[in-house]
């Protein structure tokens, strides 16, 4: 069965803070449902299906759909491939609503990891003996295939650091971002080293927050105010280490992307603008690399000259600022990153960075660790008029 | 200045890793239906599926795939300076994640020859002389 086309995004959300010195997770993930829905202009009892990781600061679904006064719910699912959740679950949500087992799904995601000092849950793993017990930290994770990635094809910190400098760019028109300086290649690269060969600024930011989006089916788009955008493909796949053969020249978007342009019937060139997980500037540059906007190896070289920034560049990217500057919220960015795309698909993004006739944009969700084991996951959105 | 040596928190499926670990015996899973390598060690056989995985030794020597200078290591790490963490390939094609000691941090690279130490029954890497 294909989604394509049959559900629409009708509401999104994003919280306007970054740090929320008071305050509990499960009343961010309360505001930030309660701002989607007044945006899609549906209220609380329509919704049948309930997207929501969860675990992450330890409020699951069930808590949480009490907490909102959901259901009895014909649909949930919580999935959690860490920053990719939420893109992942449209996905499943536009299948869900295709198959008919739910109209109005809710797909919601907050955190306060910025205020609320507290290490990942869970219990023991395999691989703490293996990896953990190194010191492994998330930004030397990311660090592993950035070296690796300068060794095989000559990619230079500078390049890296034209990520950072494009969503800073864009970051200056967001009045809710984080960071709102431009920044140089120069700054970048005289930013203390973190982990070599990346800098504080090839990292992104750590706040507090959240988003939600609900995605419905074309009978309930039809009753909304609102302008909708069309969830065309999702892609969606796993890469581990393969027990001792990992490779760190690619990320599973190598997988997830070709399923997504599949399921949509378009193909990269279509792209008119993309929201790419941008936890570390090396996560950006792989994704590009993997989805083929350009080859294996040439990240670095497609990076420089302005390519990724709007509204003009080859390919506007991250137009909010990304979690680069704007915002991460609980560690996971991929819901920010929807949210953009959404934006910019109802011509919402701010004047500056509003890509001209924007028809089709790309999300890319990044999850757990591109040194170790991650999961990713593409959405190909369109405009409401597309087909 | 030599890095902290924390327990390694060991799974009960790597029992006999662990055992063999602490008396300095660096081997590896290989299975005995398919006679894939394994690292690291685990019930089954993540490409046949077998339970049937032994440890066989391995020579310690390979190179350095990749490699970064934590220079803000966390936990136990906290007080250790610049800690250098890496995957080494073996000779047997595994590649393994690691630390390396006994290196000038400024002075490693890609493709430098290692060879395994065990430090307090911790894997851990130190550079190696290369006849030309």
């Amino acid at each position: 069965m294909t989604a394509r086309g049959t559900a629409v995004l009708v509401g999104a959300y994003e919280h306007p803070e970054r740090i929320i010195p008071v305050g509990s997770v499960a009343g961010v993930v309360a505001d930030v449902v309660h701002g989607a829905l007044a945006d899609a202009g549906l209220g609380i009892e329509r919704v049948d299906g309930f997207f929501y990781a969860g675990v992450h600061q330890g409020v699951n679904l069930v808590t949480m759909a009490d907490y909102l006064g959901l259901g009895p719910l014909s649909y949930y699912d919580s999935t959690d491939t860490g920053g990719a959740s939420p893109v992942s679950q449209v996905g499943h949500a536009a299948t869900a609503i295709a198959a008919g087992r739910c109209s109005v799904a809710l797909v919601a995601m907050g955190g306060r990891a910025r205020s609320e000092k507290r290490g990942a849950s869970g219990g023991p793993v395999p691989q703490d003996g293996f990896e953990g017990v190194y010191g492994l930290t998330q930004p030397a994770a990311y660090a592993l295939a950035a070296q690796r990635h300068m060794y095989e094809f000559g990619t230079t910190g500078a390049q890296l650091a034209e990520v950072r400098v494009a969503a800073a760019h864009h970051a200056q028109f967001n009045p809710h971002a984080l960071y709102r300086d431009p920044v140089t290649v120069a700054q970048v690269l005289d930013s203390p080293l973190i982990s070599d060969p990346l800098h504080r600024l090839d990292c992104c930011v750590t706040t507090d927050g959240g988003g939600a989006v609900l995605v419905v089916s074309e009978e309930v788009a039809r009753e909304l105010p609102r302008r909708g955008v069309r969830v065309l493909g999702h892609g969606e796949a796993v890469k581990t280490p393969g027990a001792g053969r990992i490779d760190l020249t690619y990320t599973a978007a190598a997988v997830s992307g070709p399923r997504a342009f599949e399921e949509a019937r378009i193909s990269v060139a279509d792209i008119d603008m993309a929201s790419l997980y941008d936890s570390f500037t090396i996560t950006v540059l792989l994704t590009l690399e993997d989805l083929g906007f350009c080859d294996k190896g040439k990240g670095g070289r497609f990076v420089e000259d302005g390519a990724l920034l709007a509204p003009h560049g080859a390919l506007p990217f991250n137009t909010d600022g990304g979690g680069l500057c704007n915002n991460h919220p609980d560690r996971r960015g991929g819901m920010i990153r929807l949210i953009e795309a959404v934006r910019q698909l109802r011509s919402e993004a701010a004047p500056e960075v509003q890509v001209p006739d924007c028809e089709f944009a790309l999300v890319q969700g990044q999850g757990h660790a591109l040194g170790t084991r991650s999961a990713a996951a593409t959405l190909i959105l369109g405009r409401e008029d597309v087909r | 200045m030599s890095l902290p040596t924390p327990e390694p928190p060991q799974d009960p499926t790597a029992a006999a890793y662990w055992r063999g670990a602490a008396r300095g015996e660096f081997r590896v899973a290989r299975c005995s239906h398919c006679g894939a390598h394994v690292w690291f060690p685990r019930s089954h056989c993540p490409q046949c599926t077998s339970p049937d995985l032994e440890l066989v030794p391995v020579s310690g020597e390979g190179v350095v795939y990749s490699f970064t200078v934590n220079r803000r290591p966390a936990g136990v790490y906290k007080d250790a300076g610049a800690v250098v963490i890496a995957y080494v390939e073996l000779a047997e094609g595994l590649r393994v994640l690691t630390n390396l000691v006994d290196v000038e941090p400024e002075r490693v690279r890609v493709g430098q020859p290692v060879r395994a130490v065990y430090d307090a029954g911790l894997l851990r890497f130190a550079p190696r002389e290369v006849a030309d």
